[in-house]
């Protein structure tokens, strides 16, 4: 079985470990796809984002790149009119519950969306559609850093270290629907919960809803 | 026959010559059936009980009183089966304390049938006619729900004596691998609404690495408006059981559970104690029917999130999680309830196995279509006559469902469209109703199967509502994990929102209709891919309402609150009548100088009360849309 296979991702041949995920071995030969979600660890891909899309030739519709598997002779597109359009849209919906603001947020420059947007040439304000973001109080509480919910976008790669990697287990998803959020347990503030302020999280935000306290 | 498969069929008949005889004693006497599942209570069916009982004890009359389940006939509840020797079984509908009163002391005292009361006889008879001398009775054919509504589900006995569990001590005879060809052969395709082949899931999960493999019952019923897997639950809840124990015996599993809503309570109590009786025949637990075969069912309690209908959320939610769905696959009968190869069916698929075992593939397949094989359970609701549960053939069509078997729209009103499939369903328009209804079929009109929801709407049903409706509904139950169901259904919601409120912008439709397929093909569950039927096919097939209302600020249907106003028409109000004045509770309607009524547009709240009260005296108030901000009546 561990054999090494050969696929054609957008006419570029690689070779890659036979059932390594299709996104990481895309990622790892150069190729970008668009990702939040994706955790290279994890065995259960979350699949949540929707952002990583690509035709598979013998699939009827757009798959997400996070969840195949690399077979031999697999013939893979990153870019088509669907795929676009696809991503687009997800990206659009994202930014339409992300409180915008570039100039302002401490993570302009390193910001995964702004980095997808480059990628894709997608404007990084809502022309389509319209905003959603619901306000809410940011929490300073931590002596480190800041959390901004309105700015999340629910990828969980903060819950993914706090869990598995400093396996504190400080936060975690609450609610359903719009609500859905990150928090600690029983909402009480990072301060006040059992969060030890180890940062790991907000290496791994790709977006301006962790961020470091500004020095002094 | 093996020999622990005569041991098996030994057990098994002692089991039933018991119940057999245990019954015999009931047919000797008179007795009355009362229909007290949810809808039957609902109507008042516990007081008609006690009425049953007290009058019984009044007359000194030797009459057992039965609690049954579902007859399906929702229109007609409470109603009530009396068994009196010497009489054709009759059905009452409707019956209320006074009917009740009257067949004690008309029929069950003295020989008056009250044939005034009767719906039907139960068999054919020179006195009255049947359920089949209707046109229900003549398009539906029933078999899950053939027993529902005349065995006490309560009483396992009333089960094994019509032959309950015969198709257990029949597949353990077969073995395994002959249950799974049977079942496969006989193309039954899973009734929870994808349509999955049965048989293909079941020999999957059989040749899966892995042990124990798990069998779970989905009786997390959730649409709006279907109600067909609780009437199974309340009514013949042993008829799963079977079922569900022939699923595991099939792909070898020893645990079983059954996923049902904490909403249905009564399904709970009923399944409960139906649980409880098989294991104390044998039919459940350590070696069934005496077999080698050891299996037993626990009862799982949804909180009611609707996502938990949906298979991987529904494991989640077993295995302790929260209720959120995972990507397919690994699909659960690879890898289900905790890593392990799990089945999961629904109510109704389990329901036919029983029936499919005991009379093979081939009578199956001689129902319904080719590729649909066998029946499908509707619950018809909505503006048609006969509301309740219709058992038809697939293949037959949406003119028969609605105008035969539903007894046509209420009120003499115009037919618009039938909402099938529930929130992941879609609206279909007149021109559908000649549609032979089977999963392919309504798939290729953009609707689905789904559960079996079937809701009629008439003229006055606006299909932008309609859709805004669902998908309020489909956006309230997203879990919230993934981006598309999520943002986008709240997106939908927002503009549907609008239109319906007058704010509709021209792009509108457009927009909804992108957002529509990306939605569809971009969700991680079936939850989002199915949530944006109900609007892609109500701007496919009735696009000119969408237009009315951005165009006009007009809503054809004279439905949406925000594009109507209410008027007395002076020709027909009457100068002797206030009642529509007591109706109003705003004090809106006031009366002018001529003594004829009029609204005040300013405190109107559109509560249609006036117009419901005016509705039986003059028919004087009448709605406008787009709607007329200077009153110009007085």
């Amino acid at each position: 079985m561990s054999g090494i296979v050969t696929v054609i991702i957008d006419e570029k041949q690689i070779t890659v470990p036979e059932g390594a995920n299709l996104l990481r071995a895309a990622l790892d030969n150069g190729v970008y796809i668009p990702h939040l979600c994706a955790n290279e660890e994890t065995e259960k891909p979350a699949a949540s984002c929707r952002l990583c899309f690509v035709e598979i030739d013998g699939f009827l519709n757009p798959v997400t790149a996070c969840t195949q598997q690399v077979k031999e002779g697999m013939v893979v597109r990153t870019r088509s009119r669907r795929i676009d359009r696809l991503v687009q849209t997800a990206f659009e919906l994202l930014l339409s519950n992300h409180r915008l603001g570039c100039a302002k947020c401490a993570r302009n420059g390193s910001c995964e969306l702004q980095k997808i947007a480059k990628e894709r040439g997608l404007k990084l304000k809502l022309t389509r559609l319209k905003s959603v973001v619901q306000e809410t109080p940011i929490d300073d509480s931590p002596e480190t850093f800041v959390y901004d919910a309105s700015r999340c976008v629910l990828c969980g790669q903060c819950i993914w270290v706090d869990r598995h990697r400093v396996k504190v287990g400080a936060i975690g998803f609450i609610r359903r629907g719009m609500s859905r959020k990150v928090a600690t347990f029983g909402e009480t503030g990072f301060a006040k919960s059992r969060c030890t302020q180890c940062g790991e999280c907000v290496k791994v935000c790709p977006v301006g809803a962790l961020i470091p306290k500004a020095q002094g | 026959m093996s020999v622990s498969g005569l041991k098996v069929e030994q057990a098994y008949q002692q089991l039933k010559i018991q119940a057999q005889q245990k019954l015999a004693g009931l047919q000797e006497k008179p007795y009355v059936l009362v229909g007290t599942a949810t809808c039957g209570r609902a109507a008042g069916a516990l007081n008609v009980m006690e009425t049953f009982c007290n009058e019984i004890e009044k007359h000194q009359l030797d009459v057992k009183v039965l609690e049954v389940g579902c007859m399906g006939h929702c229109y007609a509840e409470p109603m009530v089966v009396i068994n009196k020797p010497g009489f054709p079984q009759l059905c009452y509908g409707s019956v209320d304390e006074g009917i009740a009163a009257r067949l004690v002391s008309d029929y069950l005292a003295n020989d008056d049938p009250c044939f005034e009361f009767a719906m039907a006889a139960l068999e054919p008879n020179d006195l009255f006619p049947t359920f089949s001398d209707y046109p229900r009775g003549v398009y539906e054919q029933k078999i899950v729900l053939t027993d529902c509504g005349l065995i006490d589900p309560q009483d396992i006995d009333h089960y094994l004596a019509r032959d309950g569990y015969t198709a257990l001590a029949k597949a353990l005879d077969m073995g395994p691998d002959s249950v799974i060809a049977e079942i496969k052969n006989s193309k039954l395709r899973g009734r929870g609404g994808a349509g999955f082949p049965t048989g293909i899931k079941w020999e999957t999960c059989k040749n899966a690495a892995g042990t124990p493999k798990y069998v779970i019952c989905n009786a997390d019923e959730g649409d709006p408006g279907a109600f067909m897997d609780r009437a199974l639950l309340e009514s013949n809840p042993h008829q799963l059981l079977e079922g569900l124990t022939i699923a595991a015996y099939a792909i070898g599993a020893a645990k079983g559970y059954i996923y049902v809503r904490a909403e249905y309570p009564l399904a709970i109590t009923r399944l409960r104690t139906a649980i409880e009786q098989a294991r104390e025949k044998g039919l459940l637990g350590e070696s069934v029917l005496g077999s080698k075969f050891s299996f037993d069912i626990k009862i799982f309690q949804g909180s009611g999130a609707f996502v938990c209908g949906e298979e991987t959320a529904l494991i989640a939610s077993i295995e302790g999680n929260a209720g959120i769905p995972n990507n397919r696959p690994p699909f659960p009968a690879i890898s289900g309830f905790h890593g392990k190869p799990t089945i999961i069916n629904n109510v109704k698929t389990l329901s036919y196995v029983s029936h499919i075992i005991n009379h093979g593939a081939d009578w199956f397949k001689s129902i319904g279509t080719p590729n649909s094989p066998g029946t499908a359970v509707f619950a018809l609701a909505g503006k048609v006559v006969g509301t309740g549960l219709a058992e038809v053939p697939m293949g037959t069509t949406l003119r028969t469902l609605v105008y035969d078997v539903g007894n046509g729209i209420k009120d003499d009103k115009n037919f618009k469209a039938v909402q099938i499939g529930g929130p992941s369903g879609g609206c279909l328009p007149e021109p559908a109703l000649d549609l032979p209804i089977d999963f392919d079929s309504l798939q290729e009109a953009g609707a689905m199967m789904g559960s079996g929801g079937l809701v009629v709407l008439d003229e006055d049903d606006c299909m932008v509502e309609i859709a805004r409706f669902f998908l309020e509904f489909t956006q309230h139950e997203s879990c919230g994990k993934c981006t598309f169901c999520r943002l986008g259904t709240k997106q939908m919601l927002d503009i549907l929102t609008d239109i319906t409120q007058g704010r509709g912008k021209p792009e509108d439709i457009d927009l909804l209709w992108e957002l529509a397929e990306d939605i569809k093909i971009g969700s991680l569950c079936a939850l989002g891919k199915t949530a944006p039927n109900p609007v892609l096919t109500t701007i496919r097939f009735f696009r000119s309402e969408y237009e009315a209302h951005i165009e006009e600020g007009r809503c054809p249907a004279l439905m949406c609150k925000d594009l109507i106003t209410y008027h007395i028409v002076p020709e027909k109000c009457s100068k002797l009548c206030d009642a529509c004045i007591g109706s109003c509770p705003v004090e809106a309607v006031y009366t002018r100088p001529d003594m004829l009524k009029a609204i005040d547009l300013e405190k109107c709240v559109k509560c249609d009360n006036c117009l419901v009260t005016c509705l039986t005296l003059y028919q004087a108030v009448a709605k406008k849309s787009p709607p007329v901000v200077e009153e110009g009546e007085s």
